[in-house]
Formats: C-alpha cells, sequence, structure tokens
C-alpha cells in the first residue's frame, strides 16, 4: 500500500509529464512554447465549469475541454506563424501571462478568490490518462507524421520545398499541445479540487519546459524522467531546510552543463536497451 | 488627480525602461532571454537599501546596487552562458533560470522574506506643483532612469565598445574575422545589462520604500512585455513603451481596479504583437530569431 505522501508526489508527476509532453509536441517542430500554463488553465476552469456547474462525469469534461483548447491553440497558432524562435516564446509567454490575468478578473469563476466544489480523482485515473497519452506519442514518435515534425524542426525552408504543409505541421502541433496541456489543467483541477489563476502562471509554464530539457528534449520518454525529477528533487533535497531551493538551482545548471541533450537520448537508451548502436 | 497618477504612472513606467533595456542588450546580441534579470533587479534593490539604511548617501547606493548586480551578471556569463553558447537556445536560457532561483533562495535567507522598509522620513518630502504633488523620489527615480538610458545610448552608438557590440550583435563569426573580441563583448552586454537592473532595483525600492525577495518574477515578466512591445532592436522602444505601460498601468488600477491590470499590460502585448510583431519602433529584423 503506497502511503499517501507518496500517493501526493505521484500524482504530481502525473500532472508534470502531461505538461512536460504538451511542450515536447510543440517543441518537436522547432517552436518553443513558454505559455502552456495558459492552455492548462483554460482545460482546468473549463472541465471544472463542466463537473461543477453542468455535472458532466469528469472524462466527457476533460475531453471537451481538451478539444475547446486545442481550437484556442490553433487559433494563437496562426498569428505565431510570423514569429520565430525566441520571439515566438516570448509571445507565448504573453498569451500564458493573458490567461492567468484573464482568470484573476473573471468573476464568475471566482477571480482571485480561485474555484472549488470539483469531485476528486483518483491517482490511478490520473495515470491511466498521462499513460495514455505518453504512449500515443511514443507511438506518433514513430509515424510519418513525426518524421515530417522533425523536419520542419530541423530546417523549415528545405521542408517545405519537399513538399511539405509546414504550416499544417506547426499548427497541427500547436493544437495537439494545447489539448494535452488542457487535460493537465482538468487533471490538476480534479486532483487538488481548488484551483486559482496563480496555479497557472510563467513558473508553471517553466517547469514544463524545464521538465522536457532536463529529461531529454530529443526522446518522449525524456518527459518521464523530467517530471519525476522535477518532482522527487525538492523532496530529496528536504533535509537542506532554508537552502533546497538554491541547491536545487545549483543542481539544475550542473545538469545543464554535462549533459545538455538532456538525461535521456537515444544513444543512452540504446545503451540501457543493449541494442548495436544505428549507424 | 489623473495628473497625479500621470506621474505615478511615469515613475513606474522609468523603472521599467532600464529592466526592458537590461532585457534587450542581451536579446539583441545573443538572442537569449536571461531570465535570472528579473532577480538581478531584486539583488540590486536589496543592495541600495542596505546602503541606504547604513546611512550613505544615495548615489552610492546606487553605484553599489549597480556594481554588486553588474558582477552578478557577469558571473551568470561566465557560468550559465559561455559553456552553453553553442546549444539550443532554450539550453543556457534554463541555465540562467537556475541562476534566478538560487539569487532568489539566498536573498531570501539572508535578508528574510517579509518585506524590508526604509524609513519614511526620507520620503515624506513632497513638492507641490500646482494640483499635483510630486515627491522628490519620484523626481529623483525618474532623472536618473533618463540619464542611464542616455549614457546607454551614448555607450552603444558613440563607443568603440558599443561598435564592437553592433557588430557582434550584427554577426558574431565576421566581428570575430575582424578581430572583434566575440567574448569580451558578451561579457560587456552581460554586465551592462546587469548594472541597469541593479539600478532599477534601487530605484524601485526607493520609488516604493519597500523591498520583497519577490518582487523580481513580476516585474521582470512585465519588462519583457514592455521590450516587445517597444520593439527589440531599438534603443528608443523602451523609453517609449516603458512609460506608456507604467501609466497603463497605473490608470488601470485607479479607475479598473488592481486585479485587471496584468490583463492590460498583457493584452497591449499580444495586440502589438498580432498588429506589428516588430514593435512600436522595431526595425524589421525581430521575425527572424534563431531557431530554438
Amino acid at each position: 500500500m503506497m502511503s499517501t505522501y507518496y500517493a501526493g508526489l505521484f500524482a504530481d508527476v502525473g500532472i508534470l509529464l502531461l505538461g512536460a509532453l504538451s511542450v515536447y509536441i510543440i517543441l518537436a517542430t522547432g517552436q518553443l512554447s513558454l505559455g502552456n500554463a495558459g492552455f492548462m488553465g483554460i482545460g482546468a476552469y473549463l472541465a471544472s465549469y463542466l463537473t461543477v456547474e453542468l455535472h458532466w462525469p469528469v472524462t466527457a469534461a476533460l475531453l471537451v475541454s481538451a478539444v475547446a483548447a486545442a481550437a484556442i491553440g490553433i487559433v494563437v497558432g496562426f498569428p505565431a506563424l510570423r514569429l520565430k524562435g525566441i520571439y515566438l516564446a516570448m509571445a507565448t509567454l504573453g498569451f500564458g501571462e493573458m490567461v492567468r490575468s484573464f482568470f484573476l478578473v473573471f468573476e464568475p469563476m471566482g477571480g482571485s478568490g480561485g474555484y472549488r466544489g470539483m469531485p476528486h480523482i483518483t491517482l490511478g485515473y490520473i495515470w491511466l490518462w498521462a499513460g495514455g497519452i505518453l504512449l500515443l506519442v511514443l507511438v506518433l514518435e514513430r509515424s510519418r507524421l513525426w518524421l515530417e515534425m522533425r523536419a520542419v524542426h530541423d530546417d523549415e525552408t528545405a521542408a517545405g520545398l519537399v513538399g511539405l504543409n509546414t504550416t499544417a505541421v506547426k499548427i497541427g502541433a500547436f493544437g495537439f499541445g494545447a489539448a494535452v496541456a488542457a487535460i493537465c489543467g482538468g487533471l490538476f483541477a480534479h486532483h487538488y479540487v481548488y484551483i486559482e489563476p496563480s496555479n497557472f502562471g510563467f513558473e508553471r509554464s517553466i517547469d514544463f519546459v524545464l521538465a522536457v530539457i532536463l529529461g531529454g528534449s530529443t526522446v518522449g520518454a525524456g518527459a518521464v524522467i523530467g517530471a519525476l525529477l522535477l518532482v522527487l528533487l525538492p523532496e530529496w533535497l528536504r533535509f537542506l531546510v532554508d537552502w533546497r531551493l538554491a541547491a536545487f538551482g545549483g543542481l539544475l545548471i550542473l545538469v545543464l552543463l554535462t549533459r545538455r541533450q538532456g538525461i535521456l537520448d537515444r544513444t543512452l537508451i540504446a545503451r540501457l536497451t543493449f541494442q548495436r548502436r544505428p549507424a | 488627480m489623473l495628473l497625479q497618477q500621470l506621474v505615478n504612472g511615469l515613475t513606474l513606467g522609468a523603472v521599467y525602461t532600464l529592466i526592458a533595456l537590461s532585457f534587450s542588450l542581451v536579446m539583441g546580441i545573443l538572442s537569449i532571454l536571461n531570465l535570472a534579470i528579473g532577480e538581478l533587479f531584486m539583488l540590486g534593490g536589496y543592495l541600495g537599501f542596505a546602503l541606504i539604511a547604513a546611512h550613505l548617501p544615495l548615489p552610492i547606493a546606487l553605484v553599489g546596487g549597480m556594481l554588486g548586480a553588474a558582477v552578478m551578471g557577469i558571473v551568470i556569463e561566465k557560468v550559465a552562458y559561455q559553456p552553453l553558447r553553442d546549444a539550443p537556445l532554450i539550453t543556457p536560457m534554463l541555465s540562467t533560470l537556475g541562476f534566478s532561483i538560487i539569487l532568489q533562495n539566498v536573498v531570501t535567507n539572508v535578508w528574510g522574506s517579509d518585506p524590508l522598509q526604509l524609513p519614511s522620513e526620507l520620503f515624506d518630502t513632497r513638492i507641490p506643483l500646482g494640483p499635483i504633488n510630486v515627491g522628490v523620489m519620484q523626481l529623483v527615480v525618474i532623472g536618473v532612469a533618463v540619464v542611464l538610458v542616455a549614457a546607454v545610448a551614448f555607450l552603444i552608438q558613440k563607443t568603440s565598445a558599443g561598435r564592437a557590440l553592433r557588430a557582434v550583435a550584427e554577426n558574431r563569426d565576421v566581428a570575430r574575422l575582424l578581430g572583434v573580441s566575440a567574448g569580451r563583448v558578451t561579457m560587456l552586454a552581460f554586465a551592462i545589462s546587469g548594472a541597469l537592473a541593479g539600478a532599477a532595483g534601487v530605484l524601485i525600492s526607493l520609488h516604493y520604500a519597500a523591498i520583497t525577495p519577490y518582487i523580481g518574477v513580476d516585474t521582470g515578466l512585465k519588462a519583457i512585455a514592455v521590450m516587445i512591445i517597444g520593439g527589440t532592436t531599438r534603443v528608443w522602444g523602451a523609453l517609449l513603451a516603458g512609460p506608456l505601460i507604467g501609466i497603463a498601468e497605473v490608470l488601470t488600477i485607479a479607475y479598473g481596479g488592481s486585479q485587471a491590470r496584468d490583463l492590460v499590460v498583457y493584452g497591449l502585448m499580444i495586440l502589438i504583437l498580432l498588429l506589428r510583431p516588430q514593435g512600436l519602433l522595431g526595425g524589421s529584423r525581430s521575425d527572424v530569431g534563431q531557431r530554438v
């Protein structure tokens, strides 16, 4: 029997894993999103509204929020096509902050006071979603579509010249990532049964990116390692009391300096599974 | 009343301008977002605070805050940026985030997490100007910001160090071929950027007469919005956008409630990105950022 303490931590890992995957999908097309907490917030608030006010079952509420967030992701993605690299990242940052400040003034859902009353979900339910979507991403990684996404990542102009619809690939990735982030938010809301706008700020978005980069940004499984590390490391550093965060920051820099491609990459996976290295 | 608010907004905007410039110096030359700038701003504020509390004159406190933040900026450049120079853009951005976490933790442990207050007798002098009251400190904040922006503009446009900065921003490899030491230029950019953030920190602690370790996150993000609204490629963009955002924020608090202030700031930022992605005064370079 797992203690409540670890059950809580693993729920956090599952939720963070979904957030990290939402960034990973968008990053696979060469776009960095620093605003996925915004999509998470949209999912959290919409799913909570559906379960609390309209008494929908949680699963249906999650699915509808995912579709709604995907639609918003696509709408946001279109103007974002004009921006590239760090400018796109800053635009998404602005989007995320705007969503957070919108819910801060949105009195029907509690405004700055937060919103409560959601039915509680179990750890197993969270991991059913987290595991399912992880599997979906791992399958996607073996598809032709993924090759197209990586092609856009590596060289957008060349990908366009060989006849790929780069616009559809980039927008589609944004929509898919937004949907995953919304599910992450819906699960977060029904796990903590209380949400407030500050749950969905810049620090959350950066946590997602951090999990992807620390775990390994070239393989989907890296997000699992990253999410585990980001949740468990601060717990393991508890013995440092007041200096815990400084140690965490130091370790973060150290990992980035020693393994800039992230902890997990294809070479490491091949070695761990005793495969021959691909030529 | 409206005039009074305008003066308050102008003071806040002066601080935003300095931090936005601090971001755009590093951004313009290296296209990376230094996420520790918010914390350098906070650190500068605490250093200035400590010097004022030790009864040292204001100019010394200002220089102290600037120096401390500039040195920290150089440390960040050496540890977090230089080794990761050829990594994808996200990696150095996250290592600067590591520094931001460390700085916030250290300052909290040294000075405590409760807000520190400056003795109020320093700040009670107000000059009545017709219908409004201008605090002496507000004039100091605006004055110092204007002087610093002018100094940075002079440095970038007129000095040989500034030419080297612009050359590296334009094309790092060609600049190196022509004998510019790109490493030293990068260090200079981080140092000036740190000094500006530190100065802004000292000024905001004078403006509010109080400071907390968490002031950097919020203000830093808003300064990024100011940088985008003004345009990242020109110094003058921040000079226009800073006061604009400061005034918009203060007016929103006065007439629309304090909860709506962020919505207005980031709404303006998104609007600018949609209508004029290069920013109000930006050139044409803004949408050709490097790939991540």
